[in-house]
């Protein structure tokens, strides 16, 4: 019967047959992305891309080794293995980049679980090409390894090509990890439909379906993954992020402790801020007769303006912060407003969103005080904000009689940079004081009082949780490890303080 | 057997299809951003070329008449000014004056349109310190040295380089180099310091700025005689990297390869500066965000309704009683004859030639072309490294890179705009100016967009404008022989005084503010004022 009509069955086989090459383009293609995928988010994630990239794809090609090594232990049944091992890939591959990033901040062995993954794709795609030759050959193809390996080819430069001009910029990591999923799936599906009904897929065509749906959905849902996997990044729940023009701003919580961050630097801990703030305000307003005006420089979150405002004499305070979504966020919420208790909405408070460096160039008039608290200086425009020609135009701001507080970094991890502030600020026309504080959440802080004339070494301190009038002097006692040391003027010309802010910090932390 | 070749070809196609619409996707050609491509007035210019002006329908008096308003021009006016010697006029071809010190300016910043940096002056530039001090930029002295206003000392980090990947600081990068690299860049290095030290017999220091102060001694004026590309190679400089840092340094301030220009003014490049200056700021430039506009602005606003733009000067002659200038106003297209008893020629030795007859011919004289691009960026530039700079250079780019319009007002990060440079030196002077002429506006877009975004991807769609500016003639070139040789017999007698940075073969703030002052003080003696 066979010999009787050849050609029949052949035919019928025509339309698995380019399924099947069709498959072996995708294939390739998703492979070699998956492998880029890997490599890139291994560079984001532990940089240095030279290394990611070569140990990602010499793990991959080896699993594939293994995978092609492995496929002659399959004696029958290829086209269901084929099928299943497609359906596999596009769940590993498909969920690849979503479960690296998720997984990154919360296991402790992440080269595990990436080398883990990046073998396990590249096992399945090693046992799917000979397993589709040997299909292939089923189907008396002629060429068979010659037409299987030239679209494993061409997938491969697809995918070379496509990766950095189109996937990265459009799609991001993690979709693009879907959307080839989604290809593997429905390559798997497609040739499931294509084979004759009484082939009893049925189990493999659910299972595609279903995994088709849970692709799509990761897709849709890519921003909210990315989201999580942020929130991951922190030690606490998130409870708040936005990224505004000048930051990311994001605030967590874990029982009282709320806790904000700034592109992911530790701004306060409500546990300890007060510590940092009573030891930022008090020594410089209790050394001020009666202060009535007073400027805050940075501190959008209220809470330098809250230990202000519990000067009776106030009057009218001034604060200056570049960034709206801040003052907005903590002058707006009942949470953070509770916590700065109303400051940047009590009447007598006038908040200005500026740069902080244009503004007091511009600025007129005179206060009895002064509190700059603005972040560390982690890069040059910050440090513009630390430097002689910063303080000089300040200092045109302080009434006579007037004392200023400066927040100046940890003396303890980085007593250059903190003396470079003092020396700074002594170039600038100031007499200084330094003191500092212990904050929990922060370390060993320091910060230094400025003023025209001598600053007096008795303050009439108002009482906090932190500072009294007799813990207040212990503040200024430096022991040997941040004692006073010879430094250079911070000038916008030269920006020692950056560099050397930078330097301690990075011997710090190693 | 058949039909599976039709799916194979079927498949093949399908697969080519599929490829092309990727390719197209990725590869199509994303609008370019808008902005316009302009440049010197080129019909005034070759109007001057062409003649055929109506003869003078007015006549005047004026006892100095300064032509052309670019840095020579003002400081001349400037001079004039500052010693009480009020009677004079300042004739531009253009609307505006400033000549290459030019800038324009949109909602994000101003911005230069070419010169855009001042060096510290040198202990010998005292003329240039003084209007410094004038301008309030120079507000003092400490230990007997200047003090300049740190807010127009270029702000840290002046300079990075993008080698291999990454931002390093400085022009020569640090790491990654040969051991021929380091013993080339030391030696190299070393040779330019004790240049800088070297005094001649006369007293003068070997390289002085402006140069006019430099040392009469044979064994230094010598080396303008041979090209500073076979100098390196005579003393066997052949460390690419060291190569390619004097190239950088040659187009940078000259607009040309080192094989073009003399090793006298290449040296001078290296060991020519000295600033004299309080608070360890020698080293370092004045700028701001329109670039030396800022200093051309200050001195044009002295000189007020003296200056009249939109004239061009299309004849210099003597007379019995001193010189008659003929020049045509644009607006009202009528030609005046102005009878000036001292005339300073502040332009260019090309045009100044070809209007004064005597002057003779500008045959010597070669001038490089350049192209500018003024990019606004929705975002400031980042990359791999040290962080952005004001000056940002690239070893895998043919321009000169950027400098950053921004760097000296802002703290906040967020657009800015870019002004990126590329002179035209690898050809002809003449072909370039034909390249620079007959290229579409289009095309000079992409080479702007292309280089800037090789050094940083991160700009992908964050170019939001890009204005393009020509010079043709953008400055003279010291070519072997030029400095001390050509240059030098461009002297007429008075009333005619010359004042331009073509005089020195140098086109530098330096060089044309102090032949400007000396064509004033020239002028002024010829006329017996005394300040």
């Amino acid at each position: 019967m066979a010999e009787a009509d050849p050609a029949a069955p052949r035919l019928k086989l025509r339309a698995p047959a380019g399924a099947l090459l069709l498959s072996a383009f995708v294939v390739a293609t998703c492979g070699l992305i998956y492998e880029l995928l890997a490599s890139t988010i291994a560079s984001y994630l532990l940089g240095d891309s030279v290394t990611q990239f070569s140990t990602v794809i010499g793990t991959y090609l080896f699993a594939m080794g293994i995978g092609s090594w492995c496929s002659r232990y399959v004696k029958r049944d290829e086209l269901r293995l084929f099928v299943r091992t497609e359906l596999l890939i596009a769940v590993l591959g498909g969920c690849s980049a979503a479960a690296l990033f998720l997984l990154f901040p919360l296991v402790e062995y992440f080269r595990l679980v990436l080398y883990g993954l990046v073998l396990a794709i590249g096992f399945l795609v090693g046992l799917e090409i000979p397993l589709l030759i040997r299909i292939l050959r089923d189907f008396d193809f002629r060429e068979t390894v010659s037409s299987v390996l030239t679209f494993d080819y061409v997938g491969a430069l697809a995918a070379s090509l496509l990766f950095p001009l189109v996937l990265m910029p459009y799609l991001g990591m993690i979709r693009t990890a879907f959307a080839f999923g989604i290809a593997n799936a429905a390559v798997a599906f497609a040739v499931l439909l294509t084979l004759p009904r009484a082939g009893g897929y049925r189990g493999e065509k659910i299972a595609a379906l279903v995994i088709l749906a849970g692709l799509a959905a990761g897709f849709v849902a890519a921003d909210r993954l990315q989201r999580l996997g942020e929130v991951a990044s922190y030690a606490e729940p998130v409870i708040y992020a936005k990224s505004s023009r000048y930051q990311r701003i994001v605030l967590t919580r874990r029982g009282d402790d709320l806790r904000l961050y700034l592109n992911g630097n530790l701004q306060f801990s409500s546990r300890d801020e007060y510590r940092y703030h009573e030891a930022l305000v008090h020594p410089a307003l209790g050394r001020v007769g009666d202060p009535r005006r007073v400027l805050i420089l940075g501190g959008g979150d209220g809470l330098a303006a809250r230990e202000v405002f519990r000067h009776p004499s106030v009057e009218q305070v001034t604060l200056v912060d570049l960034d709206p979504a801040m003052t907005a966020l903590f002058g707006a919420t009942p949470q953070l407003a509770a916590l700065n208790r109303g400051s940047l909405t009590d009447p007598r408070m006038t908040v200005v969103n500026a740069d902080g460096f244009r503004w007091v160039r511009e600025a007129e008039g005179q206060f009895d005080a002064i509190v700059i608290d603005f972040p560390d200086p982690t890069d040059y425009s910050i440090g513009k904000l630390y430097t002689q020609s910063f303080y000089a135009q300040v200092r045109r701001l302080l009434a006579p009689g007037g004392v200023m507080a400066v927040q100046a970094t940890s003396p303890l991890v980085a007593p250059t940079a903190y003396w470079t502030v003092a020396t700074t600020l002594e170039a600038s026309g100031f007499a200084t004081r330094g003191y500092h504080a212990y904050v929990p959440s922060f370390g060993e802080w320091g910060f230094l009082l400025a003023a025209a004339e001598p600053i007096a070494p008795r303050a009439d301190i108002l009482e906090g949780r932190f500072l009294t009038a007799a813990t207040e002097p212990l503040l200024f006692a430096f022991p040997p490890d941040m004692a006073r040391r010879p430094t250079q003027v911070n000038r916008l010309d030269n920006q020692v303080l950056v560099r050397a802010f930078d330097r301690e910090w990075a011997g710090y932390e190693g | 057997m058949k039909a599976d070749r039709r799916t194979l070809l079927g498949l093949a196609t399908g697969a080519a299809v599929l490829g092309g619409t990727g390719a197209a996707l990725a590869f199509g050609e994303k609008p370019l951003p808008p902005g316009a491509l302009m440049g010197a007035d080129l019909a005034r210019g070759h109007r001057l070329g062409r003649g055929g002006f109506p003869p003078p329908s007015r006549e005047e008096q004026v006892p100095v008449v300064i032509a052309g308003g670019g840095i020579a021009g003002l400081s001349a006016g400037w001079t004039l000014a500052g010693a009480g010697f009020d009677d004079f006029r300042l004739l531009e071809l253009e609307d505006w004056v400033g000549g290459n010190a030019r800038a324009r300016r949109n909602a994000t910043s101003a911005y230069p349109l070419g010169a855009h940096y001042l060096p510290v002056a040198n202990a010998e530039a005292a003329d240039l310190r003084a209007l410094l001090a004038e301008l309030g930029i120079i507000t003092g002295e400490a230990d007997g040295r200047p003090v300049y206003d740190p807010t127009q000392l270029c702000a840290d980090l002046q300079e990075r380089i993008f080698w291999r990947g990454r931002w390093q600081e400085g022009l020569i990068p640090a790491t990654g180099l040969s051991s021929r690299d380091r013993s080339d860049l030391d030696r190299f290095a070393a040779a330019m310091t004790a240049f800088s030290a070297a005094i001649g017999s006369d007293g003068k220091p070997a390289f002085a700025t402006p140069i006019a102060y430099s040392s009469t001694d044979a064994a230094w004026r010598d080396l303008d005689r041979v090209s500073f590309a076979d100098w390196l190679d005579a003393q066997n400089y052949a460390s690419p990297l060291l190569r390619a840092h004097v190239r950088y340094g040659m187009r940078d301030d000259y607009g040309s390869e080192p094989r073009d220009v003399s090793a006298w003014a290449g040296i001078h490049y290296f060991a020519g500066r000295r600033g004299l200056a309080a608070n360890g700021a020698g080293d370092n430039v004045l700028t701001w965000p329109e670039g030396n506009a800022r200093l051309a602005n200050a001195m044009a606003a002295r000189l007020g309704d003296r200056i009249a733009g939109g004239r061009i000067v299309h004849r210099v002659a003597r007379t019995d009683t001193g010189v008659a200038v003929d020049h045509f106003n644009v607006a009202s297209g009528t030609t005046t004859r102005t009878h000036a008893r001292a005339v300073v020629l502040a332009m260019p030795l090309f045009v100044a030639t070809r209007i004064c007859a005597e002057l003779g011919d500008a045959r010597a004289c070669s001038y490089a072309p350049w192209l500018v691009a003024n990019v606004t960026v929705d975002r400031m530039p980042e990359g791999a490294g040290v962080p952005l700079a004001w000056d940002n250079v690239s070893t895998t780019s043919d321009s000169l890179g950027y400098v950053v319009a921004t760097h000296q007002s802002r703290s906040v990060p967020g657009e800015s705009v870019l002004t990126w440079y590329m002179p035209l030196s690898d050809m002809a002077p003449a072909s370039a100016r034909r390249l620079l002429i007959e290229r579409p506006a289009a095309d000079w877009k992409r080479v702007v967009r292309d280089d800037l975004l090789a050094m940083h991807p991160e700009l992908d769609g964050m170019l939001r404008h890009i204005e393009l500016w020509r010079w043709g003639h953008a400055m003279i070139r010291p070519t072997p022989g030029y400095v001390w040789g050509a240059a030098r017999t461009f002297a007429p007698a008075s009333p005619l005084f010359l004042a331009h940075s073509d005089l020195s073969g140098m086109s530098l703030f330096e060089e044309a503010h102090w032949h400007g002052v000396q064509a004033a003080r020239g002028a002024m003696a010829h006329l017996g004022h005394t300040a």
